[in-house]
């Protein structure tokens, strides 16, 4: 096992950036999750440390070795593709052992250890088959035991999980979890998913147009989120994010829009010098922290009722408000809303986030700023 | 009941057409079969009495004639290799590395064979030949063969490994393969279905090929088969049916026989992707 960092990376494709000025380091041991949507540039990340491509500039290090310009074969790694990559003219004990082929070891202890791992995944008794005769559970399983057949300093997966259906994927992931803490492997993990990413990551760094924006744990991912780019994209459904005016009077902030009554926020002395009255913010609030009013709350917002949506333990309960923006809440609620009324929403203070004019968070008081 | 004597009509005009049509096809096919065990064979279809291999004895005794076999093999197999060797490592280059231009590099070749290989670049290729003091040798047969296949060859393997995902190499790699050794372990054997095509279609073009041997060589020991035939005429300049027959059957059954060993051997099949 081994760290791994990134020092200034740049890759770009002719006109076209596709990482920009990334600085990672992941330490040993550790679950790595590169989180951002389709073209972030987090598939391209995670290539320059398999060696499938190489930085523009900057340099790749695992443990102390610089890799930037090392063939993938000399790097000690183990890759899971999204598509698994399995060589169809190989049965599953084969392809498992290639690893161990090209290292010139004998077929016999080959196949030992091909037989070994894949006890251990519980694909022990379809060694003999045919990728294209297996499911796609098991084609996934069949990858990963041919990325932990031999020792390697770091684990890359790329997606590994996104072709399963979604109970094969939530089993795949606890498995994954349990796994990686079990053999305290360094993984680097990319994923559009973000409850995935939640779920595996000791941290993760989310993307966004080929930068990373926040790298953090999860839960201070999830609490505070660097920019509204990260607020928006982790978290399900996604946080309400308003546009909202600022007013500083005698050195403190309140935030102003159409059927929002909000006191005074605590932000940081710092945070409130830096704004004036007039300036455009962004509040967020995430939907499990929103209830229905009753009555005259002080920190209340107001709207159309939009859709009432029961999901069972909860309902996803959405307004619509003057200026055609949404709002959504989770609710767990049995109340019958009629749609088109008007609802009032109410929240704590100590659940909202600020965020200015150039979309980065803006600190409370007493909150480091990220 | 008109209207159904109609559809009666046209049902049965469709089917003595097709029924025509068929028989134009298939009664070459039976002289072809019946005409080599006659001893009288002439161009109209007969059934031998008595089956006799008397015409088979006859090519035999002629060596002309076998070497023309042996001839047509060897510049078959010589272009064949050439072909495949050549389209495989040039095609799998086109598809993988960043040329810039390489789609254009293809449909350019694509293009100028169609040319080459042609007869309308006969006089160049007859002067070029010359020109390299390779007139009358089987090797200038072979690489203009070579040089005209190519190109549609590496246009329909390139096509091919487009379509077969680099992760395959990259995982190959990854697990610690030399870029040869992926190629070798894991996209060669992905490949070969295509290759096999290719080899297939190239063995055929050359075999039944007539005009290139038949300019590029003087002397008559070097023939290849198509041009043999071509040969067996009596003093009197009347085609020598019997042997005629014969020699067809033994000229096509390399053909045969390579059709039926790659159906056996392969299958016709492509692995092609897994079904996530």
């Amino acid at each position: 096992m081994a760290t791994v960092r990134f020092e200034n990376i740049r890759k770009s494709f002719g006109a076209f950036t596709a990482v920009e000025d990334a600085n990672i380091e992941v330490g040993d041991g550790e679950f790595v999750c590169l989180l951002g949507p389709s073209g972030c540039g987090k598939t391209t990340s995670l290539r320059m440390i398999a060696g499938l491509e190489t930085p523009t500039s900057g340099r790749v290090l695992i443990g102390d070795r610089d890799v930037t310009h090392l063939h993938p074969r000399d790097r000690r790694i183990s890759m899971v593709f999204q598509d698994y990559a399995l060589y169809p003219h190989m049965n599953l004990a084969d392809n498992i052992a290639y690893p161990l082929k090209v290292r010139g070891e004998s077929e016999a202890d080959r196949h030992r250890r091909a037989r070994e791992v894949a006890d251990i995944l519980k694909i022990g008794h379809l060694l003999e088959r045919m990728p294209s005769q297996i499911s796609g559970g098991q084609q996934q399983r069949t990858s990963l035991a041919r990325a932990l057949v031999y020792p390697s300093d770091v684990y890359l997966f790329d997606e590994p999980l996104s072709n399963l259906d979604a109970k094969l994927r939530l089993e795949a992931r606890g498995f994954l979890n349990h796994l990686q803490r079990d053999l305290g492997m360094t993984a680097i993990y990319v994923t559009h998913d973000q409850a995935e990413a939640m779920a595996l990551a000791t941290r993760i760094a989310v993307m966004d147009a080929g930068r990373i924006v926040q790298y953090a744990p999860p839960l201070e991912v999830y609490r505070r989120p660097a920019t509204t780019f990260v607020a928006n994209f982790v978290g399900n459904p996604p946080m309400n994010l308003l546009p909202v005016e600022a007013q500083i009077s005698e050195g403190m902030l309140t935030c102003h829009a159409e059927g929002l009554s909000l006191e005074p926020l605590p932000l940081s002395r710092a945070a409130t010098a830096a704004l004036q009255t007039g300036s455009r913010l962004t509040l967020g609030i995430r939907p499990e922290h929103l209830g229905i009013a009753n009555g005259a709350d002080r920190n209340a917002i107001a709207g159309k009722l939009f859709a009432n949506e029961n999901m069972g333990p909860e309902a996803l309960v959405t307004l619509e408000r003057a200026d055609t923006e949404r709002l959504t809440a989770r609710i767990f609620t049995d109340d019958i809303l009629r749609l088109g009324t008007t609802v009032s929403l109410t929240f704590d203070t100590a659940h909202v986030h600020l965020f200015g004019p150039d979309g980065a968070r803006l600190p409370f008081d007493g909150e480091e700023r990220p | 009941m008109n209207r159904q004597f109609r559809l009666f009509a046209s049902r049965m005009g469709f089917s003595v057409l097709t029924a025509l049509i068929g028989a134009g096809f298939a009664l070459p096919l039976i002289w072809f079969l019946f005409a080599p065990f006659n001893a009288r064979a002439e161009l109209g279809i007969a059934i031998p009495d008595p089956f006799t291999l008397s015409n088979f004895a006859e090519v035999f005794r002629n060596g002309f004639a076998l070497r023309g076999l042996l001839n047509s093999l060897v510049e078959s197999v010589g272009g064949v290799i050439l072909v495949g060797l050549g389209a495989t490592l040039a095609s799998y280059a086109l598809s993988r590395s960043p040329i810039p231009g390489k789609r254009a590099i293809t449909y350019v070749l694509l293009l100028f064979s169609s040319v080459v290989s042609g007869s309308a670049a006969m006089v160049p290729i007859f002067l070029i030949v010359t020109a390299l003091r390779l007139i009358d040798t089987q090797l200038a047969v072979v690489l203009v063969f070579a040089g005209g296949l190519m190109p549609t060859a590496m246009f329909i393997l390139r096509d091919f490994i487009d379509g077969i995902p680099r992760s395959y190499e990259e995982s190959a790699m990854v697990a610690g393969a030399s870029p040869l050794q992926a190629f070798f372990d894991v996209a060669l054997p992905v490949i070969r279905p295509g290759i096999v095509v290719i080899v297939v279609w190239a063995f055929v073009n050359i075999w039944g090929s007539f005009l290139i041997p038949f300019i590029l060589l003087r002397s008559s020991e070097k023939m290849p088969a198509s041009v043999a035939i071509y040969s067996f005429y009596s003093e009197a300049g009347t085609p020598v049916v019997t042997l005629l027959a014969a020699y067809s059957l033994l000229y096509s059954l390399p053909v045969i026989a390579l059709y039926l060993f790659v159906s056996w051997k392969f299958g016709f099949r492509f692995f092609g992707g897994i079904k996530a």
